[in-house]
């Protein structure tokens, strides 16, 4: 009888632990959840005020400037459609260019500027990141009515500066 | 011709890797002499026609063969010698070509260093290692392949991502492809020994040095990615959480419980279904950690080689491999046994909470991978999942881990005496706890984590040297320490020397967490920023010449107490054949701090030689990190050099009581 008591306690004791240990991850995973948003999902008020996530597109041709500081950079962030003005103080990554995706985590402010703190590029210069190719493909299936042809962008490969800017 | 040559030999080991693995595994199963005996011959040949395969990869290479599709876009006739060969492996095709390489080299090794291994068993081990390399064959010469030509050939290649064009690209690929490959060898055993009936503590002396062997590489695998990371990418960090690096520290972490696992398995014969369990692991998360970098699931920074039509295959292989060796797994553990008892606490009861917390820690890195790649499956939207999380769940799990690090060593088989152990090791604690204190004040603020950290460095730091005096003190005799010190067998020492490796890098994690200090600013030729102590006077920046880039080379001058210490040369290249920038970061490194510069960009595009946005590091003991991974696989190897894995199978029958007294 109490050896099988001690046994029931001690398995009754690791399922509690585990439980905690999964309360307390699944916690920490939903914390630190970042979503993807694309500026036109911005725009319609989708996404939230003071909590971070994503956003991606093409960084406008002719927006990258650089803030008085030297190293705060201010550039827009579009999917053709909706524009999204970007603030990052830092050194931007290698493959940061104008015309090409771009992905940036940060929090909206409430003069609907984006204050990145991380700024992804990828490592080839035909990459596009995923989520920027889906924000353009929604945009140009969105926008296709008055844009005539339909372009499908794939999630690598094409030319993003190619896209047209209506 | 040479192309076709490889080609032809990789479709020729297509055949040889199935005949093989089928017949070394029926022969066994029905106890067929002469189809047992093809096992080691087969393994041979089909490393030797792989090795044909690579070489004449290789050469198109060297030759700057563009003909060969494969060769044209990833060299070029400007790339350097050594990033020629290296190139092989710097894509999809060929570095699966490598992967393939390295595991029919593992089989090699097993024909060779198996004399003692009874011949049923050998030719399950090979014909399960063939099987698992018909499996990619198939999918290189179906999907992948390299040898593919285009004609007429090109004039010119694409050249090499400038990325990896480093030594680091040079050794890391390799180191961590024989971790990952080599835990099919200890899978192969499992399988093995799954299928023979014979789960006993000769099969786990057996698979223990290899599996210690694939554990060294992946160590020494993931810190030299880890270190390329730091000083290539110019990020100043060195681990990420990049869905990459994870799928290369889940097997790692399986890995390492595994070893553990099969130190019990060997010493007591308890555990025998987790360690097999383990070992299917280890193996099936290498194989998953394949698929997520080719298979372009991911978004990471190494997305550059990448094709989703690919990860329906690997993802079928993988699903067959692991769906196959459980469904062995559920059939056969039953009759297993469970091995010899133990008490509650006891040196088992801790081994087994080590696995668990290793396993749990696992299912968090796997669950914070998968998860945006469930939901974005699922059609719920996209999401990430940030360093936080990792860093959040991490340390809660780590810290128990490593403070039953220090007391493991003490404990007995089958019943230890708690209190036995806490008036041995009370004073450790004590000095840990001290330390703990006092030591951060010395680097200005003390912060929780600070504390923690440094208390767990200092605690498995002081009961290492204790156990390892105590155990010395207790078999001297007459001898000198030294003397004793020395006969000391080599898994003791390697056991010790791989847990002081931990302290090693928790104290660089820590550190480095806690202390470092990084800096962007906007600098012109004369300015000086200073951060933690050290000044930096930017000089200017010059334009120099690279075989097949061109550089924009800045000069800083890194002052102490006034003085020039060292000259910085950072850069910020454009290859030609890409025009992708590349930064090559300037590091002054050191025992207890390294300090980092790295050139952003041109504040004015049009005057390069004017100001620039420039990043400061300031990194306390970084090169412990690497340098812990480092002893940990010195340990390893020590270990494995053991006297008793040399006469392994004449002493493989001795009953685990036997052993236990060892």
């Amino acid at each position: 009888m109490k050896a099988r008591h001690k046994r029931i306690a001690l398995i009754l004791g690791a399922l509690a632990a585990l439980g905690l240990i999964a309360a307390f991850v699944l916690n920490a995973l939903n914390d630190n959840l970042a979503f993807f948003y694309s500026p036109t999902d911005v725009k319609d008020g989708k996404a939230p005020q003071n909590k971070v996530f994503r956003i991606g597109g093409l960084v406008q041709n002719g927006t990258l400037t650089r803030q008085p500081d030297g190293v705060t950079m201010a550039f827009v962030v579009t999917d053709t459609i909706h524009d999204i003005p970007v603030r990052y103080k830092g050194i931007l990554p290698d493959l940061f260019q104008e015309g090409k995706g771009v992905v940036a985590q940060g929090k909206l402010g409430e003069d609907g500027i984006f204050t990145a703190n991380e700024v992804l590029a990828k490592h080839d210069e035909n990459y596009m990141p995923p989520e920027a190719a889906q924000a353009l493909e929604k945009a140009h299936q969105a926008g296709s009515g008055d844009a005539g042809a339909k372009t499908v962008i794939p999630a690598g490969g094409t030319e993003p500066a190619a896209a047209p800017r209506k | 011709m040479i192309p076709e040559l490889g080609h032809f030999a990789l479709i020729l080991s297509l055949p040889v890797a199935a005949l093989v693995g089928v017949l070394a595994l029926l022969g066994a199963h029905r106890n067929r002499a002469p189809w047992i005996a093809l096992a080691k011959p087969g393994a041979q040949a089909l490393a030797l026609l792989v090795t044909v395969a690579y070489l004449c990869l290789t050469q198109a290479f060297i030759a700057n063969d563009f003909s060969v599709i494969y060769v044209a876009q990833h060299s070029n006739s400007l790339l350097p010698l050594q990033y020629r060969i290296a190139g092989v492996w710097g894509g999809h095709e060929g570095s699966l070509l490598l992967w393939m390489l390295m595991l029919s080299w593992w089989a090699l090794l097993v024909t060779w260093f198996s004399r003692n291994l009874p011949a049923p068993m050998l030719a399950r081990v090979l014909g399960t290692l063939c099987l698992v390399a018909f499996g990619f064959l198939l999918f290189i010469l179906l999907t992948s392949n390299p040898f593919e030509r285009i004609l007429p050939g090109v004039a010119e290649g694409k050249d090499l991502n400038p990325l990896l064009q480093d030594p680091g690209l040079i050794i890391h690929p390799p180191l961590l492809y024989m971790g990952y490959v080599g835990f099919s060898v200890a899978y192969a055993f499992a399988v093995a020994a799954l299928l023979s009936g014979q789960l006993d503590a000769a099969w786990a002396r057996w698979s223990r040095p290899w599996t210690v062997v694939a554990w060294i590489f992946l160590t020494l695998g993931i810190a030299m990615g880890s270190w390329w990371a730091y000083y290539e990418l110019g990020w100043g960090g060195w681990w990420f959480w990049d869905p990459v690096e994870n799928a290369s520290f889940m097997p790692w972490l399986i890995g390492t419980a595994l070893l553990h696992s099969l130190a019990v398995t060997e010493k007591r014969g308890s555990f025998k279904n987790w360690t097999v369990l383990l070992a299917i692991s280890a193996f099936s998360l290498s194989l998953l950690g394949t698929f997520l970098v080719r298979s372009g699931v991911l978004t990471s920074v190494h997305a550059f080689a990448t094709d989703p039509t690919r990860g329906v295959f690997i993802l079928a292989f993988l699903v067959t491999v692991i769906g196959a060796s459980l469904a062995l797994f559920v059939w056969r553990a039953p009759s297993v046994g469970l091995g010899g008892r133990f008490g509650l606490f006891s040196r088992e009861s801790l081994l087994l909470t080590n696995n668990v917390l290793l396993a749990v820690a696992t299912g968090t890195v796997l669950l914070g991978t998968l998860y945006p790649l469930l939901v974005d499956a699922l059609a719920l939207g996209k999401i990430s999942v940030g360093p936080p999380y990792f860093n959040a769940v991490f340390a809660p799990i780590m810290a128990p881990l490593l403070f039953l690090m220090g007391v493991g060593p003490f404990a007995r088989w089958k019943h230890a005496s708690i209190a036995e152990i806490a008036r041995l090791l009370k004073w450790a604690l004590a000095v840990a706890g001290v330390v703990a204190v006092t030591l951060p004040f010395l680097y200005g603020s003390w912060t929780p984590l600070v504390g923690l950290g440094l208390l767990l460095a200092t605690w498995i730091t002081l009961t290492a040297v204790l156990h390892f005096v105590q155990r010395v003190q207790a078999t001297r005799g007459d001898a000198g320490f030294l003397a004793a010190a020395l006969r000391q067998p080599r898994h003791f020492w390697g056991m010790h020397l791989a847990h002081l490796g931990v302290a090693v890098f928790v104290v660089g994690v820590t550190m480095v967490g806690g202390y470092e200090e990084e800096k962007d600013v906007k600098m012109g030729p004369g300015d000086t920023v200073t951060v933690s102590g050290y000044s930096f006077r930017f000089l200017g920046v010059q334009r120099v010449e690279g075989p097949n880039y061109v550089a924009m080379r800045g000069e800083v001058e890194l002052l102490k107490n006034g003085k020039v210490d060292r000259l910085l040369h950072p850069e910020k290249r454009n290859y030609h054949s890409s025009m992708m920038p590349m930064t090559e970061a300037a590091i002054d490194a050191g025992l207890l701090r390294d300090v980092y510069v790295s050139l952003g960009e041109p504040i004015d595009r049009d005057q390069p030689e004017g100001e620039w946005a420039v990043r400061v590091y300031y990194k306390p003991f970084v090169d412990w990190i690497w340098g812990g991974c480092v002893l940990m696989s010195l340990g390893g190897l020590i270990a494995i050099l053991d006297r008793r894995y040399r006469n392994v199978g004449r002493r493989g029958t001795a009953t685990p009581a036997q052993e236990a007294a060892a």
